[in-house]
């Protein structure tokens, strides 16, 4: 039967606004604006193939040192990428945000997942500070070959040389970006200071601390961010921004709830990418943890954040039953959807095997690893499980592709070394792939090749009647 | 400079459902866009329940449960009355052939008891098996002739005699696709083209655990959902069901120690935060129902649901 097809995936909601009201040029707009000289200095092959990186938003203007004035001026606000590129910390705790194009991930896909920082006020004692800046140092996980941590703290307190000495200790100590939380522009300039090559954030300029925080920003070459309750009021600060030709920034709408979060993100992000409102177009920063009293709720309030678009999300816990969930989720929603997470070619033992252990074989597509190393766990069933690079495709897709097919899944099993591993020649292959059983035993000599189940739900009951 | 809203209009809504008194969809804009467009509705927290004792959940489910998990009025009284419940999703898991292999009848008739013993609507699920899964489905709509429920899963192999089994006895129906926007469509299709009422459909997308596959249910309900406003396709703007639950805690990190997973902390905490996070990103993406396992979670995301509605 013919399948009624949905929509393509590049749903657009509104194609009116998408016209109106923009600034950006075509590519072709800003080629003519270009020496033409094809010198590669920008790191692209021709100065068109640079033109239509800019008209993306995936190149800066600055990468052309020998642009004109007059066309840098034409072509600099247009060409700058809709959400701002900003760093915060350095070295391998750097956080970069921004940068992004879309509203849903389906459309291209998230580019700079969010950054989780740690809260530090004057409510924490000496000696709860210094076990956090502990904690926080060696608190890592790794999952799908990525390791995942909470990247920055947010320190927060009235008194200035408390601040300026927290911060020194917590940058120097754990390598963690800072965001210096104070409301008075002294005082944060205090505290930057000292650490201003790490890239701290400013938080944050009001209406009416903006000259001062601003200034202090451009002399320490840091980024800071503005704070207004309303969005009004942060789109006139950040049109200050633009106009001062700051570029590091970060936006807090200062949301009272998940509802009005919900709102001022879209919008943010929406007038940013649509609209093409630069006073807008910078990464923003949430705190759920002052949204709520509740422990735990102010962890699901984060996830609320991670899923619509904040870039700096602060929380006031290094629980790791709560950070690293949080984490996980920002790996999750941030996947390219193009390009599905991959596991590492080779050999998973799973509910320590022996070398009498039944032995399975499926492809590197994350999602079936995980389903089936999940389902060969919750067996309890001690089982070596091969997990060969299909460049990140299902079972059936691979298949059908060529890749998870007979001969090359003979060579794989050969070089795998699973040979040392185990003492018999037995090896199960995925369900959906039967029809290569007969032409997998001739290729692998001296294996015998049993066809498993279909679904990875049925997995248990596979292996304990084995 | 007076900042302009970037407000959507919307072509579609979602269907507003009825499900035995509980109302459900309905809204005309994205998820909790209350901004711009109406959610006459809150998302609904369902509460799982098997018709047999389950031999695999984690230790932290089994806490709370293990004393009524053997009975399924006691457990699904308990979910109404205790853990707040607003919808029961019955799964007939003793029918699974490869399981305890019950009779359809037998199974059935539990239907009944916990259906005459709840005031919330049920909706009632075979083990998961295709084929069973229709005699299950036929027993159940027969047995629940004179009280509505919401049978399932109609899967696209076996969508024929379920949905004929919910049109005969005017029952909703569960319209199961695995993780695929076209697929969906498709069900929605096939079931409509038999003749079942598009108002008595209910959408599972499939979910995918935090971890374990979330951004790609994730995506799908958000394309699902913007195929039905955006695009106004009347065959997608059925609600969505999501069975956050069964496998947010099938997840190891839900299931194992501190001691078998160093530094990752507390699993009940784990646990909650697990079910929490899958819940609360899928309604962001478009969930109407959200079938849960732990009260705890349920809390959690009931307060959510509360702030994302300004409350």
């Amino acid at each position: 039967m013919a399948r009624d097809a949905v929509t393509p995936p590049e749903c657009r909601l509104d194609d009116e606004s998408e016209r109106s009201g923009t600034l950006a040029l075509s590519g072709l707009q800003i080629f003519k604006l270009l020496p033409k000289t094809n010198c590669k200095d920008c790191g692209f092959p021709t100065c068109m193939a640079f033109a239509m990186q800019l008209a993306s938003g995936k190149a800066e203007l600055s990468q052309c040192p020998h642009i004109s004035a007059e066309a840098a001026a034409e072509l600099g606000e247009a060409a700058a990428p809709p959400v701002r590129k900003v760093t915060i910390g350095a070295g391998d705790m750097a956080l970069v945000l921004g940068e992004e194009t879309v509203l849903y991930r389906h459309e291209k896909r998230f580019e700079h997942p969010p950054g989780i920082a740690i809260l530090i006020d004057d409510s924490v004692d000496d000696t709860a500070f210094r076990l956090a800046v502990d904690t926080m140092k060696a608190q890592e996980f790794e999952r799908v070959g990525q390791v995942l941590r909470a990247k920055l703290f947010a320190i927060e307190s009235a008194d200035a040389a408390k601040l300026a000495a927290r911060v020194k200790t917590a940058s120097d100590e754990s390598g963690a970006g800072i965001v210096i939380m104070s409301e008075d522009p002294a005082a944060l300039k205090t505290a930057a200071e000292p650490i201003k090559d790490r890239k701290p954030l400013l938080y944050a300029a009001t209406t009416a601390t903006f000259d001062a925080v601003s200034a202090a920003a451009k002399e320490l070459a840091v980024p800071f961010a503005i704070k207004a309750a309303t969005l009004d009021e942060l789109a006139e600060l950040g049109e200050r921004c633009v106009a001062g030709d700051f570029k590091e920034v970060v936006l807090d709408p200062m949301s009272a709830n998940l509802q009005d979060a919900v709102r001022d993100q879209t919008y943010i992000r929406r007038a940013a990418i649509k609209k093409k409102l630069r006073p807008l177009g910078f990464p923003t920063i949430a705190f759920p943890c002052k949204m709520t009293g509740d422990a735990m709720l102010k962890s699901v309030f984060a996830g609320v954040f991670v899923a619509k678009y904040a870039g700096v999300i602060v929380i006031d816990t290094l629980d790791p039953a709560q950070v690293m969930p949080l984490l996980v989720l920002a790996q999750n929603i941030y996947t390219d959807p193009q390009r599905p997470m991959q596991m590492d070619q080779g050999i998973y033992p799973i509910n320590d095997p022996t070398p009498d252990s039944p032995l399975l074989i499926t492809t590197n597509f994350s999602l079936t690893y995980f389903t089936v190393a999940g389902e060969i766990e919750a067996s309890k069933v001690p089982t070596w499980l091969l997990v060969m690079d299909t460049e990140g495709q299902s079972v059936l897709t691979s298949w059908a592709a060529g890749k998870f097919v007979a001969d090359a899944i003979a060579v794989f099993v050969k070089k795998s070394g699973i040979e040392e591993k185990v003492n018999h020649r037995k090896i199960v292959i995925p369900g959906y792939v039967a029809q290569i059983s007969g032409e997998l035993e001739e290729e692998l000599d001296g294996w015998e090749v049993t066809v498993g189940v279909r679904e990875a739900a049925d997995v248990p009951r596979y292996l304990r009647g084995l | 400079m007076a900042f302009q809203a970037p407000t959507e209009t919307y072509k579609g809504v979602i269907r507003a459902t009825d499900l035995g008194g509980v109302a459900i969809g309905g809204e005309t804009a994205f998820p909790f866009h209350t901004f711009e467009g109406e959610m006459p509705n809150d998302p609904k927290l369902a509460f799982e329940v098997w018709d047999i004792a389950p031999d695999d959940w984690s230790p932290e489910l089994e806490v709370i449960l293990a004393d009524v998990w053997a009975d399924p009025v006691a457990w699904a009284k308990r979910a109404v009355d205790e853990f707040g419940a607003q919808l029961i999703y019955l799964r007939l898991k003793s029918t699974d052939p490869n399981g305890a292999a019950k009779a359809s009848v037998e199974a059935a008739a539990t239907a009944k008891q916990v259906v005459e013993s709840v005031d919330v609507p049920v909706v009632v699920v075979g083990s998961g098996d295709v084929e069973a899964d229709v005699d299950v489905m036929k027993a159940v709509a027969e047995t629940l002739a004179d009280t509505p429920v919401v049978i399932g899963n109609a899967e696209e192999d076996n969508y024929r005699p379920i949905g004929a089994a919910a049109m005969g006895y005017k029952h909703g129906v569960v319209a199961f696709s695995p993780m695929d926007v076209n697929l969906a469509k498709q069900l929605n299709v096939l079931l409509s083209q038999l003749g079942v009422d598009e108002g008595m459909i209910v959408m599972d997308p499939t979910t995918g655990a935090l971890g374990y596959g979330l951004e790609y249910a994730y995506t799908v309900f958000e394309r699902d959902r913007l195929a039905a406003l955006a695009q106004n396709d009347a065959k997608m703007q059925m609600p969505i069901l999501a069975t956050v639950g069964q496998e947010a805690w099938k997840a190891k990190e839900t299931k194992v120690t501190e001691e078998e997973l160093p530094g990752t902390g507390d699993r009940k905490t784990r646990g909650l935060m697990w079910e929490s996070l899958t819940a609360v990103s899928l309604l962001l993406a478009g969930a109407n129902v959200v079938v849960l396992r732990h009260p705890e979670s349920a809390n959690l995301i009931r307060q959510a649901i509360a702030s994302l509605k300004g409350e």
